[in-house]
């Protein structure tokens, strides 16, 4: 293959730059003492004290973490169990149907979506705040669990069920210790991706969280209204800190379960 | 293929697509029929083929497409540069790390960026240009939807390029093709899938952001997704909202089937 010309590279390390610029900013200015983003006077992590002395704001990450783990793992349940479901449905029509019904939510725009979840629960009677926030959460991320799982199980040779079921095996050994074995790869990344669906909502959230009850997002977004704070930064700094591990983690415990997998098949 | 039994596990699944995907559209044709007072009326449609609301659906437009344009530009050749790097797939990943840092606070970045004494205008200022006001114009706007829309695009372009296979490239080459005509006639026609996704992700969230038009924009722009926002939030006027909302349905169906693929499904 040719290598790549300068022009080329200069090209590459622009678009890098302009990405990765932004947020490399926000995290200089958080070590800022003065309180603005333009000079910087000295270092300082008075900041990042701030963020872990405002109880307020320890709550509202709480939360945020509570919101998202939870409604990961639900959505994953519900998502896993739906995509098996799918695949056993054998009428071809009735399967596309619930395919594009699946995919309804995620092509939706957020702002649409919010709306229509705060008519809903005003018209059923659920209180805005914890529940119908969380609600919303397991509701948008459910479609993409399911895609996920669904191409695992696609792939899965189907003898392996019957020899199983062929062996003895009752239907809930053959869901525990055959299907899920081997969809876990799937399982495991919609979770992952449900995860980054929650922590990353902002509008859905906006439209169904009510007063006194708010997520990070929210949280940042009425701070970013009133004007710069290097509050803002450092919690900038913490999260970018955060993401870099878990993209790390995944990458390695998703290489382990890979290796993992090798080595069955062998 | 799998036991019968299996489709008990539909049923939590089934909950969802009523409560969630079905009820929720009911819902919303429902209310955009509903006056203030919640009597049944037309008045909603009415209101939105007037002057006002097509003006802001056309300048909505105008900019989801200044923004997917934009977005595509950059995307392409980026995409298309880093199939060819060694490690594509850890530049590829050094490309997606920033669409996981929040929304807000990439958005939030620029407000300090693009500020009366941020480092834009301090740069401009070495070159003897008077501060300007960038933030609360046009520019801002579709500069920062641009900035978050990139990494969405070069994914599905990336993809499509990395399972080109190269060897048309060689046949194409070989056969007398310039770089351009393989490019238009071979590699662009091939990879029109990725493309397509990379639309989808971009214009119809264009149509439909907030917060940036809120935070970066003021109130110099009025696209869709402000104009439901506003109604449902801050008027309070569920069924002009939901009207919007039902408009913002019609239009992304409309563009999915534009950028539909053919389904090649197993079935």
């Amino acid at each position: 293959m040719k290598k790549l010309s300068t022009a080329s590279k200069v090209y590459l390390l622009l678009v890098f730059v302009v990405l990765y610029a932004p947020i490399f900013y926000l995290i200089f200015y958080s070590f800022n003492s003065g309180g603005s983003m333009n000079n910087f006077e000295s270092f300082t992590f008075e900041h990042y004290e701030a963020v872990f002395g405002d109880s307020r704001l320890l709550v509202i990450l709480i939360n945020t973490v509570i919101i998202a783990l939870l409604s990961g793992l639900i959505a994953t349940i519900i998502g896993t169990l739906g995509a098996i479901g799918i695949v056993s449905i054998k009428d071809k029509k009735m399967r596309n149907t619930l395919l594009s019904l699946n995919n309804v939510l995620i092509v939706s725009p957020d702002v649409v979506i919010g709306a229509s979840f705060l008519i809903l629960f005003t018209m059923i009677g659920v209180k805005l705040g914890f529940m119908s926030v969380l609600v919303s959460h397991v509701a948008f991320s459910i479609p993409i669990v399911v895609l996920m799982v669904l191409p695992k199980l696609l792939e899965m040779n189907t003898s392996l069920i019957d020899a199983a079921r062929d062996l003895g095996a009752s239907r809930r050994d053959v869901l525990t210790r055959v299907i899920l074995p081997y969809i876990q790869p799937g399982i495991f990344a919609g979770f992952f991706l449900a995860l980054t669906y929650s922590l990353d909502d902002f509008a859905v959230t906006f439209f169904v969280t009510g007063n006194g009850f708010s997520t990070l997002s929210i949280e940042i977004y009425s701070m970013a209204r009133t004007g710069i704070s290097l509050t803002v930064n450092a919690i900038s700094g913490l999260v970018f800190f955060v993401t870099v591990l878990v993209v790390v983690g995944y990458y390695f415990v998703t290489n382990r379960t890979k290796r993992a997998g090798q080595e069955v098949q062998r | 293929m799998f036991s019968k039994a299996s489709k008990g596990s539909l049923f939590p699944y089934y909950i969802w697509i009523a409560l969630f995907v079905i009820a929720p559209i009911v819902l919303i044709v429902y209310y955009s029929m509903l006056d203030l007072n919640g009597n049944f009326t037309l008045a909603n449609y009415t209101a939105f083929f007037s002057s006002v609301y097509l003006k802001m659906t056309l300048t909505s437009f105008w900019y989801a497409f200044l923004i997917t344009f934009f977005t595509l530009l950059i995307a392409y050749p980026t995409a298309f540069l880093l199939t060819k790097t060694k490690h594509k797939h850890l530049w590829l990943m050094l490309i997606i790390i920033p669409s996981w840092i929040n929304l807000l606070l990439k958005t939030y970045a620029f407000i300090g960026i693009f500020g009366l004494y941020g480092p834009i205008n301090a740069f401009l200022e070495v070159f003897g240009l008077e501060e300007q006001q960038i933030l609360f114009t046009d520019f801002s706007f579709i500069f920062v939807s641009v900035y978050i829309f990139i990494p969405f695009m070069i994914i599905p372009i990336f993809n499509s390029l990395d399972k080109l296979n190269p060897t048309l490239v060689y046949a194409a080459r070989d056969l007398g093709a310039s770089s351009f005509t393989t490019f238009r006639r071979v590699i662009f026609p091939l990879t029109i899938d990725g493309v397509k996704s990379g639309i989808q992700v971009t214009f119809i969230p264009a149509l439909s952001l907030f917060m940036i038009t809120r935070l970066i924009a003021g109130n110099q722009v009025i696209t869709l997704g402000t104009a439901i926002e506003q109604q449902f939030l801050v008027s309070q006027n569920w069924g002009m909202g939901s009207t919007i909302a039902v408009f913002l349905i019609i239009i992304m169906v409309i563009i999915m089937l534009l950028t539909g693929q053919k389904k090649g499904g197993r079935a």
